[in-house]
């Protein structure tokens, strides 16, 4: 049965919606100007997806992420001081400054890290699960990547192994119809990612990623499924980057039509939900101003913070490549 | 085989370098084709193959999907069966999704097969760090590579280079590695217009000396030479030698300078445990130790990822200042 989400989940969502929205904001202006080192890759457009999984786990529950990760810390529970430390490579970032923007990660929240290999993830969070049923545990974990991940060997043999072992496993798979630059037409025969569940053993489910309400409801049936030991899920949600895929603007790249960019802005997922939240009566929009605007000030304070921050010092270069004691 | 065209030296970024490289080879070669991730339209990264899908059509400019094991696989089988593809690895790190495919069937078939296939398969990659871009896309692995009895191991370090150095490995009927830098995509270099080869396992003297030699694998090269011009008015004349092959690997050239220098360091980015220098070293101990003035000095990075933050990758990366401390400790 989907579970129809609460007046506070909505609240919560739309909150996680906003705190990813102008965090992404803010670290695309910031490596514009130069302040962000290396590359970054933003979740702005796909916020939903993030928000609406993220609404069923808990810290208990752990997630895998992509190189585009920072959302999904953000939507569970990463505070925006140590996660902008750490893209401006700051000693008090989340990594000390060690992974940066692509390796950007909270075990405390059950965050297993962005991640640079694409396909990285489905493994590990299948490692993860494995471990929450093998100490009976009722956690699941939750394995984000993107279409052009679906065609790594590393998601396929993770699917098999999680319908094997009918472990309590998601995989949501953020179909926003292009790996880097080439469109979902030139590197998959399927349209629908979903379709590769069934040579799995497993469920495969589509959902409107630009919908949070929608994800919200199939990331919760899949996930009592998961807690219940009914086994792994392949939930794709079809969305859209809105910036470029590195940065905002990119490399100018003519591979997407300024036509198609708006069609999919017109579906703008924050503002969608927004318009839905004052239609049903949940929020005001003095009640969503304020949201920004509590959001806002406290972005300021945080890139204040990591601006601040020094850099790690050299002396720590070789410490934690190995644990050598402590915890 | 075609020689270099009659024509005005042109300079050319060793980004442009590339493409040229294999346009030379598209052009020659029917069955050859570049296939690799966002290799097409989109020209890969830092547009290093820009043009070429334009000029040669998605037919034999071929993007693929990310699926690095079926990248290596495809010009495997394709190269064994009559095709002389070059096949794209986009960034070095990503070898470790097709390490299999490249360690168990590409450096083994032709010897399994008791020498009745042929392997002529290029594989371009860019590999070090410098930009920022932490542990997962700034390795030098090129040690996991020369340790493959099977394949050919080059590291083109200037635009003439990565040019001559990609059209042999694709006329090379053997799996040819050419593990390119992201720092020196830029650099600009005079390249003749047309086909040409730079000879595989020949090493490149890029500056003469007579007191010190410093043999460098990749883009070291450039921060070897900065450190020996330092030396100069101290009048120690240092020779610096860019591998450029590291399988097979240029032991004359190396060995002819140590018997005249009696000195040496070997400097490459890669984390230093276990990296080629070792084999350099042992090397020339084993043929030049009599001539030695000095233990042979190594340098190459820390046994640590790369680490992101700037601060880090600075003091982990080797470079000129390292490299000229090191030189004074040896001649203390
Ligand atoms: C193993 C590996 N191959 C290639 C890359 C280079 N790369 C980085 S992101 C990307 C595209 C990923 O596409 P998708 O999975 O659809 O995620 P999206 O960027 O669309 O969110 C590629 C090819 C990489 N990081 N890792
Ligand atoms: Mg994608």
């Amino acid at each position: 049965m989907a579970k129809r989400p609460t007046k506070k989940n909505l609240k919560a969502m739309h909150l996680n919606m906003v705190r990813i929205r102008r965090f992404e904001e803010t670290a695309g202006r910031m490596a514009e100007n130069g302040k962000i080192p290396g590359a970054l890759h933003l979740y702005v457009g796909e916020e939903a997806i993030a928000a609406g999984v993220m609404q069923h786990l808990s810290d208990e529950d752990q997630i895998t992420s992509t190189h585009r990760g920072h959302g999904h810390l953000v939507a569970k529970g990463g505070e925006f001081k140590p996660m902008f430390a750490e893209l401006f490579g700051r000693s008090t970032g989340y990594c000390g400054g060690k992974g940066g923007s692509m390796h950007v990660s909270n075990m405390k929240v059950g965050m297993l890290g962005a991640n640079g290999i694409v396909g990285g993830g489905p493994p590990i969070a299948v490692g993860a699960a494995f471990s929450n049923k093998y100490r009976k545990t009722k956690n699941v974990a939750v394995a984000f990547f993107g279409d052009g991940a679906s065609n790594e060997g590393s998601f396929h043999e993770a699917a098999n192994m999680a319908a094997l072992y009918k472990l309590p496993c998601l995989f949501v798979c953020e179909n926003n119809g292009y790996g880097e630059y080439t469109p979902q037409a030139n590197h998959q025969a399927v349209v629908d990612v979903a379709d590769r569940a069934s040579g799995y053993g497993m469920p495969g489910v589509i959902v409107d990623g630009m919908d949070v309400m929608a994800v919200y409801e199939a990331a919760g049936e899949a996930i009592d499924r998961a807690r219940n030991g009914e086994g792994p899920t392949l939930l794709e949600c079809k969305t859209y980057r809105f910036y470029d895929h590195v940065g905002v603007r990119g490399m100018g790249l003519t591979y997407r039509t300024d036509e198609e960019l708006a069609l999919w802005q017109a579906r703008d997922p924050v503002s969608a939900f927004e318009k839905n939240l004052i239609d049903l009566k949940v929020m005001t929009q003095d009640e969503i101003d304020s949201v920004y605007a509590e959001v806002n000030a406290a972005l300021d304070e945080a890139v204040d913070f990591a601006e601040q921050s020094p850099y790690p010092d050299p002396s720590v270069l070789l410490d934690d490549v190995y644990w050598v004691g402590g915890d | 085989m075609s020689e270099a065209r009659e024509s005005e030296p042109r300079s050319l970024s060793y980004l442009a370098a590339i493409s040229e490289g294999v346009r030379e080879v598209l052009l020659e070669q029917d069955n050859a084709f570049l296939a690799g991730e966002d290799v097409g339209q989109a020209g890969s990264v830092f547009g290093i193959y820009a043009g070429l899908f334009d000029e040669f059509g998605a037919d034999r400019v071929i993007d693929t999907p990310i699926s690095e094991k079926g990248i290596i696989g495809l010009g495997v089988g394709a190269s064994a069966t009559g095709c002389r593809p070059i096949v794209d690895i986009m960034f070095m790190d990503f070898m470790g999704e097709c390490m299999d495919e490249i360690t168990n069937q590409m450096a083994k078939m032709r010897f399994m097969f008791g020498g009745s296939v042929a392997l002529p398969v290029t594989v371009t990659t860019m590999s070090g760090g410098g930009r920022n871009l932490a542990a997962q896309h700034s390795q030098s692995l090129e040690a996991w590579l020369a340790h493959l009895p099977g394949i050919k191991v080059v590291m083109p370090t200037n635009a003439y280079d990565v040019k001559g150095l990609i059209i042999a490995a694709s006329r090379d009927n053997n799996p040819v590695f050419v593990v390119m830098n992201k720092m020196i995509v830029a650099m600009q270099a005079e390249v003749p217009e047309g086909a040409y080869e730079v000879e595989i396992g020949k090493a490149s003297v890029v500056r003469q000396g007579t007191d010190f030699t410093i043999v460098t694998l990749g883009r070291m090269v450039y921060e070897a030479l900065d450190a020996a011009d330092q030396f100069k008015e101290q009048g120690l004349d240092i020779e610096v030698i860019d591998a450029r092959s590291i399988q097979p690997f240029d032991t004359e050239t190396v060995i002819n300078s140590i018997k005249k220098t009696h000195r040496a360091m070997v400097v490459h980015e890669a984390v230093q445990f276990g990296g080629f220098g070792g084999e350099i070293v042992a090397q020339i101990q084993d043929l030049a130790f009599d001539y030695l003035d000095a233990p042979v000095a190594r340098i190459g990075a820390p046994f640590s990822p790369v680490p992101f933050s700037p601060s880090l990758e600075d003091a982990y990366i080797p470079n000129a200042a390292r490299i000229v401390e090191k030189v004074k400790e040896m001649l203390a």
